[in-house]
């Protein structure tokens, strides 16, 4: 292979001579150590390289072997309940092979080449395919079937497919082109990071990726295929609801992208997703999902490229037809990673420091999710989520990364520090969030849910939104100057805020509930202000209306199984207890 | 025998520039012996064919371009251990400073260490109780974790992190523990506040120091943290010991980061630290938690005071992102007298879920934990309305939860420098101040708890209070 030769190292950016020739994004191996890195500047023969691992002891006059391939993920059976860093090595097969800590220069493949998949083909010899049809399945775990798809340009007739147990890289079907070339495909594709993967058409998204959680499924819905961004300052709980997401959202895949940020979160992963079940099947959560990990002590250049492998591995699910969701947490320490090496190559720097095409390389990020009709003839539908954690300085939305977020993203979840340090979680503030597909969305909800839950989500924002100004006026004026009925709103906007915002992610009972939960518990809570307002109009005493025993039932309806009965008996107790006032 | 090199062309704060070389390697250790024969070392920052930029520990005072002599000693800066490590001062390059003689290596370890693989690592969930009801009540250390204290100027950070050194324990167990000290740019009596409270312990023995005082060298405090953290590393995953590491300044540590980072031109980030404070300060603050399969742990305690308090700061800041939850120390309170200073509120831990429970700690933990917090936090914005409008304008409720708050501050969160409270105590403390607000208002806390807790011996606990 052609060779270059080193003659600058300043941290991560090594400076490459005599690569002439040498394509941008190119891989490389640097050095004797043969660390993997990617060409990001070409000038003349010079070749400006980000190193993926640490470069100490590595100096002028090594050589850089050119491969004169992207950078590339793997995509194949062995996938599912991996554990990958930023450039898809398996972590868990580097500590098997190199002990606890991560040494460098290691290459080890993405998927296990020496594992069998049972492949069972759906088409036969002579059916015609285009690119992204199915040939067959293989079961790569209980929950999911993996389809092996037609890889781009293998449009042609199948000539020979086979069935039985195969390796990854074994030869399973061969395919004569329209050219009369023939072409092999084995169980795996490879495709590299950066490059977007096709798509036949996009769709409008129009179906709520359920979450569980009260206050965003109610308020603040997420469309499948749409895009979200939780900003907050530390502490706050972005990363607990980004865990949550992956543990209780209704995708069927999972890509969880820990970028730069801590390693025992990694671990509470490992730890937690063996063991949770999925609510819809039962089944460990692991088994749908995908872990890239490069945490804050990892090489910086490794973290820039985690969240293109994390993008890679879920579009590649989503073209089979699935529903994936990717949590990319965060994508400020990404943007870190990027001007750091903006940085070392002396660039012009923008806001904060931040490269000036910062914003572009965002937008382009978060446009790869979408709801799509796949490539091939099938017009299977898939979809992908994207929900991205940002960490500005001090809690500061007017950081230039939160504020290229917005620009793009549908879904906004403010996360605030005062509700934190009132340890009301999840910490999003209603009134600053709001979700674009609460439009969109409407029409599934009165279809799936009930005729008046968007009528009854939209009352219920009113009613906070009616709370903070009552709130200020009583700040300045006293409680006692409000009106009952206004006193009303702010015993129930206290309710709502308290019985069905708040929500415990660690309760076994709280940490999900099902969108008709969610709704019969807002019904209630707002049936009570509707009965009480009533009460107060036929003359009843304010404070026997608010002492009633009722609410204290109300308050603890998080807590109750998911039995309609049960449910349904809280909103029979409101009305009685109202008769016996 | 290393080559020598001549060829200093140029000198800017801590950097020494070096032409002419061949075969140096990024990151490589250097020796530099002035015009007077004393000899510095340094680290190279970055490399190109024909120059080497190094930044120099003991800083640049006293070396000149035609008679400073660089050799490059071909690996990077190492720290010698063996068991004889413990009980040892050393100074911020890792050299003795007790009089005692040279480690006698067992393994000399690379101070940058490697990143734990995150496959690798064991979720912490061992309960350390430190006595402090403040921390173990309402945001409870684990071992393994890394929980800073953000503190102030003239605010007693050292005295509570000599405390938790003090008391902390697992409870019902006795196993091999140390203490890593590692002292960044402050000054002799405070660490010599720490090395006496050690000693009257019977802690020294225990415990390895590394110490570079504020009239030292600032570039060295570069490697201070790290020498610490490898010596560390050594003590729990090779000779399996629980260890605490407690790291003081990280402020002035940060200082000497932009000091080099601006000697070098760099295009600063906020405030002039460099873009890559975050970068930097994760590979140190990392190096804790805990290892599948080894029975060792590094708990970290970095201690940084905040420039004018200020949260935002790129350091406390950065750090918060990085560390799991923070300490925060209260002005307002230091003013109001109450020890330790603790604001409950900023404050987190967030490993507290796994550690905490039934066979941890006990099974209301949690939901007393949540309770308490509510209720401070109303309390304390009944506290503010009470300054506007006045306290005769509050409602009866309102009242309640102000004297709660009150109570919290002068019952729960005050207490002695000596005072180590077991973790039942401490939240039957919690109960007893949340006897004083009617039952329904707990609403964080499960009804079962509630049955079980609320009442028995709480008709004469409350009154107690009441009369206090």
């Amino acid at each position: 292979m052609r060779q270059g030769k080193i003659i600058r190292v300043a941290g991560p950016l090594v400076v490459a001579a005599e690569c002439l020739g040498a394509k941008m994004y190119d891989m490389v191996r640097v050095g004797h150590l043969g660390l993997i890195g990617e060409i990001i500047e070409l000038n003349n023969d010079q070749a400006y390289i980000q190193v993926y691992e640490d470069t100490t002891g590595v100096g002028p006059g090594e050589p850089v072997v050119l491969t004169e391939k992207p950078l590339s993920v793997e995509l194949g059976p062995g996938i599912l309940g991996s554990i990958y860093d930023g450039i898809q090595r398996p972590l868990d097969v580097i500590r098997a092979q190199h002990g606890e800590f991560v040494s460098r220069g290691i290459e080890v493949p993405a998927l296990d080449r020496e594992r069998r998949w049972p492949f069972e083909p759906i088409k036969k010899a002579g059916d015609r395919v285009l690119a992204g049809d199915i040939i067959g399945y293989v079961q790569e775990t209980p929950l999911i079937q993996h389809r092996i798809m037609v890889p781009e340009n293998g449009d042609g007739e199948i000539i020979e497919i086979k069935e039985g147990e195969f390796k990854v890289s074994e030869v399973v079907c061969r395919i004569k082109k329209e050219s009369g070339e023939i072409k092999e495909l084995n169980l795996f594709q490879v495709w590299p990071v950066r490059k977007q993967r096709p798509v036949k058409e996009r769709l409008m998204p129009f179906e709520p990726l359920i979450t569980g959680q009260r206050i965003l499924d109610t308020l603040f819905p997420l469309a499948k295929g749409g895009t979200a961004c939780v900003p907050g300052p530390f502490g706050s709980g972005k990363t607990v609801v980004q865990h949550q997401l992956a543990k209780w959202s209704d995708a069927q895949i999972i890509v969880y992208v820990a970028c730069g940020e801590r390693g025992n979160e990694v671990a509470d992963l490992l730890l937690s997703f063996p063991e949770l079940k999925d609510p819809n099947t039962g089944r460990p959560l692991l088994e749908r999902t995908v872990i890239i990990a490069n945490t804050s002590n990892m090489p910086v250049a490794a973290r820039e490229a985690s969240i293109y492998t994390g993008m890679t591995i879920a579009e590649y699910f989503r073209d089979m037809g699935y529903s994936v969701a990717l949590m990319a947490d965060s994508s400020s320490r990404w943007a870190e990673a990027l001007r750091e090496i903006g940085g070392r190559m002396e660039e012009m720097p923008g806001d904060e420091g931040y490269p000036a095409y910062l914003a572009s390389r965002l937008a382009e990020f978060y446009e790869r999710a979408g709801k799509v009709i796949c490539p091939g003839s099938e017009e299977r539908i898939g979809a992908l989520s994207v929900i991205g954690a940002v960490s500005p300085p001090g809690g500061d939305l007017s950081d230039p990364v939160v504020q290229a977020t917005l620009k793009v993203v549908k879904v906004f979840w403010a996360l605030d520090d005062r509700l934190a340090n009132m340890r009301h979680f999840p910490a999003i503030n209603w009134l600053q969030s709001y979700s674009l597909y609460r439009d969109s969305l409407k029409k599934y909800f009165a279809d799936k849910v009930a005729e008046d839950f968007v009528e009854l989500s939209q009352e219920a924002m009113k009613l906070l939104e009616l709370e903070a100004e009552l709130q200020e006026i009583a700040r300045l004026i006293g409680l006692e100057s409000l009106s009952f009925k206004e006193r009303l709103i702010l015993e129930t906007a206290r309710s709502i805020r308290e019985d069905f915002l708040h929500q415990n992610a660690f309760h076994p009972q709280d940490t999900y509930t099902s969108m008709r939960k969610q709704y019969l518990m807002l019904r209630t809570i707002l049936h009570f202000h509707h009965r009480a307002n009533e009460a107060l109009e036929a003359g009843k005493e304010f404070s026997d209306i608010v002492s009633l025993e009722v609410r204290d039932r109300i308050s603890k309806m998080k807590y109750l199984p998911e039995e309609e009965e049960a449910l349904l008996q809280v909103e029979k107790e409101v009305d009685a207890s109202f008769k016996a006032l | 025998m290393h080559k020598e090199y001549l060829t200093v062309s140029n000198i800017v704060g801590p950097l020494v520039i070096v032409e002419k070389i061949a075969d140096v390697k990024y990151n490589e250790l250097v020796e530099i012996e002035d015009s007077r024969g004393h000899l510095r070392r340094g680290t190279v920052l970055e490399v190109s064919t024909d120059q080497a930029v190094v930044q120099v520990f003991e800083g640049t005072v006293g070396l000149d371009i035609d008679k400073s002599r660089v050799r490059f000693l071909g690996r990077s800066q190492q720290l010698p251990v063996s068991e004889e490590i413990i009980g040892r001062v050393f100074d911020g390059s890792g050299r003795p400073r007790d009089n005692g003689p040279q480690i006698i290596a067992r393994k000399r370890l690379d101070i940058n260490g490697s990143p734990i693989n995150p496959d690798a690592r064991d979720y912490p969930s061992e309960f350390i109780q430190t006595g402090i009801s403040s921390i173990d009540g309402m945001n409870p250390l684990v071992r393994g974790q890394k929980l800073p204290i953000f503190s102030g100027s003239g605010l007693p950070h050292p005295r509570i992190a000599a405390q938790i050194a003090r008391q902390a324990k697992v409870l019902g167990k006795e196993e091999k523990f140390a203490v890593v000290f590692a002292a960044m740019g402050i000054t002799f009596e405070e660490a010599n506040f720490f090395i006496e409270d050690f000693r009257n312990t019977g802690a020294l023995e225990r415990a390895v120091l590394f110490l570079n005082l504020a009239n030292e060298p600032a570039i060295e405090r570069i490697a201070t943290p790290r020498l610490a953290l490898t010596c560390a590393e050594y003590l729990a995953f090779e000779l399996d010991m629980h260890v605490l590491v407690i790291l003081v300044d990280m402020t002035f540590y940060a200082e000497a980061l932009r000091e080099i980072s601006a000697a070098r031109k760099e295009i600063p980030g906020r405030r002039g630290y460099p873009g890559y404070l975050y970068t930097d300060l994760a590979t140190m603050y990392e190096r804790a938690g805990r290892i599948k399969g080894k029975k060792g742990s590094i708990t970290m305690i970095p201690i940084l005071t905040m420039p004018e308090d200020d949260k935002t700061h790129p350091i406390p800041d950065l750090t918060g992102y990085i560390t799991e939850g923070q300490v925060i120390l209260s002005r307002e309170l230091h003013r109001k007298g109450i020890y330790p200073p603790i604001d409950v509120l900023p404050s987190l831990s967030r490993l507290k879920d796994k550690g905490i429970g039934a066979g941890k700690t006990r099974e209301d933990h949690a939901d007393v934990l949540n309770q308490l917090f509510a209720c401070y936090a109303r309390g304390k914005e009944a506290r503010e309305l009470a300054l506007i409008l006045g306290e005769a304008a509050l409602s009866d409720l309102d009242r309640l939860y102000l004297k709660f708050a009150d109570l919290f501050e002068t019952e729960f969160v005050r207490q002695g420098e000596f005072e180590a409270r077991t973790i039942e105590e401490t939240i039957e403390l919690g109960w007893k101040l949340m006897r004083q607000l009617p039952k329904k208002e707990l609403k964080r806390i499960r009804p079962e708890y509630l049955e079980k807790y609320y009442s028995p011996a709480g008709a004469a606990g409350g009154e107690k209070v009441n009369e206090a």
